[in-house]
């Protein structure tokens, strides 16, 4: 245990100190990479109970849009317009899961109703196109460094900012891993009637879970809008966005803390590298081999990379112990 | 009452005759082999690009190049079924939806790799009826017309024929039907040929009203995901019923507002009729 605490500091020291020696361009990369690693984070906390929402696009644009717009038609600071992003997000949160949790809307058809949702956020963006500028999108007005409007030109900051809310969505996986709660989110999701017979309050556990999963993927996309300046509904919410949440997860492990980070690192570098080696001649190659290794995934490691590896693990240790015993 | 608004319902009803074949198909998969294929409308788009590239590049007559879309697309179906269905046959059903999503991303994204992001038109224009001051587009009435066709063969083709039987029984229970000796796996693939089929049949209807482009699944997918939740899953009657009432809405909706309200409002009444609703308008 404390082995892998000193690689894990280590390891955190290494990742403040990287933005002395990367060029802007990684620096860029790995911002991206952090900020989707902690949305991807924030939906494997519902998702490792199998409660699947192809909702969070809609979290995701809300947490973007509402500030962005706040300050770019009301000159209202980031630091007020956040936190509202957030209340709303967990407002949509719990006027779709109150009435799917209580009249027990699982499965597929939660599914459905969760993208659905994502589809009416999208496509009212693209509708108040006099404000939002539809699908062309717009840039939030810039006014250059400054705390008060939370805009940095210098990337480094935001480097800064998205180790901080990675950090904080570890942490909040880490505290839900480690609570009594888990255990009855767990009974809920292998069978919800015995869950209840047993005096588990099956709606406030899920609503609390997925309260607390849109508000933080509400932040990551404030974040994310406040980093990228530019939004586009198409980026920032809708189907798309939502499978592509889903499916990074998937690859990189949905029931270990680290899986989804290494799901957004694996995509992203996949995406990128991708595009710089075929360049921008063959726009669709990358999400080709993307949707090439998702099926494989699915089919041959539902466990997720992470997991997988967790399995190999187990399987070496297994029969190390075993073999002296023959 | 206004023409155009009595224009927009007559669209509407239009409209809901392609998207009642389309949730014939998808109904049909699901209610046999109990797999939601997500990439049900990317299906649709590869055979638009079939039609699109058959009848422009090589000049094949219009009414050969939708057969061979149709042949082409259920052949797309079988592989569909035999290489990523087949293998998660028995997964839980969320990897499943999964799967299917994957092959979503994968069409989409090949196909823009094949054939860039440009918008493409086959370039048939069918004259424009005029009857007293209304103007009703031919090309939907006969993708209306053949729309009903379809629904009406299928429904023929699982009442009077054996392998209908065989198909429907296995709708009903999956366990007993081996025991009666049907071939599970040929049934899955028949099917599987029979909703691609479809799809391409409504590529073709298709092709003559819209644009072909890597997108365009995304236009009409996730409305069709929402007519067949909201007839019931595998009910095909009520999805039947269900594009009408959907069609409709975004039909008058557009004319009263916009495009994407209308959408919006669709969706909405979806969310809120599975929660009236839960297993779908007509659920005993």
């Amino acid at each position: 245990m404390t082995v892998s605490r000193i690689a894990m500091l280590v390891g955190l020291v290494i990742l403040i100190a990287l933005p002395a020696v990367v060029p802007p361009y990684f620096l860029h990369l790995l911002i991206q990479i952090l900020l989707w690693a902690f949305i991807y984070t924030a939906w494997a906390l519902m998702g490792r109970f199998g409660f699947v929402s192809f909702g969070h696009g809609a979290f995701m644009g809300v947490g973007a849009y509402v500030p962005a717009l706040l300050w770019t038609y009301y000159d209202v600071t980031p630091w007020i317009g956040i936190p509202l992003g957030i209340a709303f997000s967990m407002l949509l949160a719990l006027v779709i899961g109150y009435p799917c949790f209580r009249l027990r809307v699982v499965g597929h058809y939660f599914a459905l109703v969760t993208l659905a949702l994502s589809q009416v956020v999208l496509l009212s963006l693209v509708a108040a196109r006099d404000i939002t500028g539809g699908s062309l999108g717009f840039t939030q007005k810039a006014v250059g460094h400054s705390w008060y409007a939370l805009q940095f030109p210098e990337k480094s900051y935001f480097y800064g900012i998205s180790i901080v809310v990675w950090l904080i969505g570890l942490y909040v996986w880490q505290r839900i891993d480690r609570s009594i709660n888990r255990e009855a989110l767990e009974a809920i999701s292998e069978d919800e009637d015995a869950a209840a017979a047993i005096g588990i309050d099956v709606l406030r556990e899920k609503l609390r879970v997925t309260v607390i999963s849109a508000a933080l993927t509400a932040l990551g996309g404030a974040i994310y809008a406040q980093y990228m300046m530019y939004l586009n509904p198409e980026t920032v919410s809708g189907i798309a966005v939502s499978l592509q949440i889903v499916f990074a997860v998937i690859a990189g492990g949905v029931y270990s803390m680290l899986g989804p980070t290494v799901g957004s690192l694996l995509t992203l570098s996949l995406t990128e590298g991708l595009r710089v080696w075929f360049g921008t001649n063959f726009i669709g190659a990358a999400n080709t081999i993307y949707g090439i290794l998702l099926i494989l995934c699915i089919i041959f490691m539902p466990q997720g990379i992470v997991g997988a590896l967790k399995g190999l693990r187990f399987r070496l240790q297994h029969t190390k112990v075993a073999a002296p015993a023959e | 009452m206004d023409p155009y608004l009595i224009e927009a319902i007559i669209n509407g009803i239009l409209l809901g005759g392609v998207l009642a074949l389309l949730a014939l198909g998808l109904n049909l998969i699901f209610g046999v082999i109990d797999v939601v294929w997500i990439a049900y409308a990317d299906i649709v788009m590869c055979g638009m690009y079939v039609i699109y590239f058959l009848y422009v590049e090589y000049g094949i007559p219009l009414p050969l190049t939708c057969l061979m879309a149709i042949a082409s697309i259920a052949a797309l179906g079988v592989v569909v079924h035999l290489l990523i269905i087949a293998p998660v046959l028995n997964s839980a059903p969320i990897n499943q939806l999964l799967a299917t999503g994957g092959l979503l991303f994968f069409l989409q994204s090949f196909a823009t790799l094949l054939f860039g992001t440009d918008f493409r038109n086959i370039g048939v224009r069918l004259p424009v009826l005029e009857i007293a001051t209304l103007y009703i587009s031919f090309s939907r009435l006969i993708a209306f017309a053949v729309g009903l066709i379809g629904a009406v063969a299928l429904y023929l083709f699982l009442k009077r024929t054996y392998i209908g039987t065989a198909i429907r029984a296995i709708a009903q229970d999956r366990e007993i039907v081996g025991l009666m000796g049907v071939d599970q796996r040929r049934i899955y693939l028949v099917t599987s040929a029979i909703g691609g089929a479809l799809a391409g049949l409504a590529a073709c209807l298709l092709a003559l009203q819209y644009d072909v482009h890597p997108h365009i699944g995304n236009t009409f997918g996730p409305v069709i995901f929402m007519i067949c939740v909201l007839g019931g899953l595998g009910n095909m009657i009520g999805g039947f019923i269900a594009s009408f009432i959907i069609s409709q809405i975004i039909a008058i909706g557009g004319y009263y507002a916009n495009t994407e309200l209308s959408y919006v409002l669709a969706f909405t009444f979806f969310i809120v009729l599975m929660f009236v609703r839960p297993r779908g308008i007509f659920a005993r």
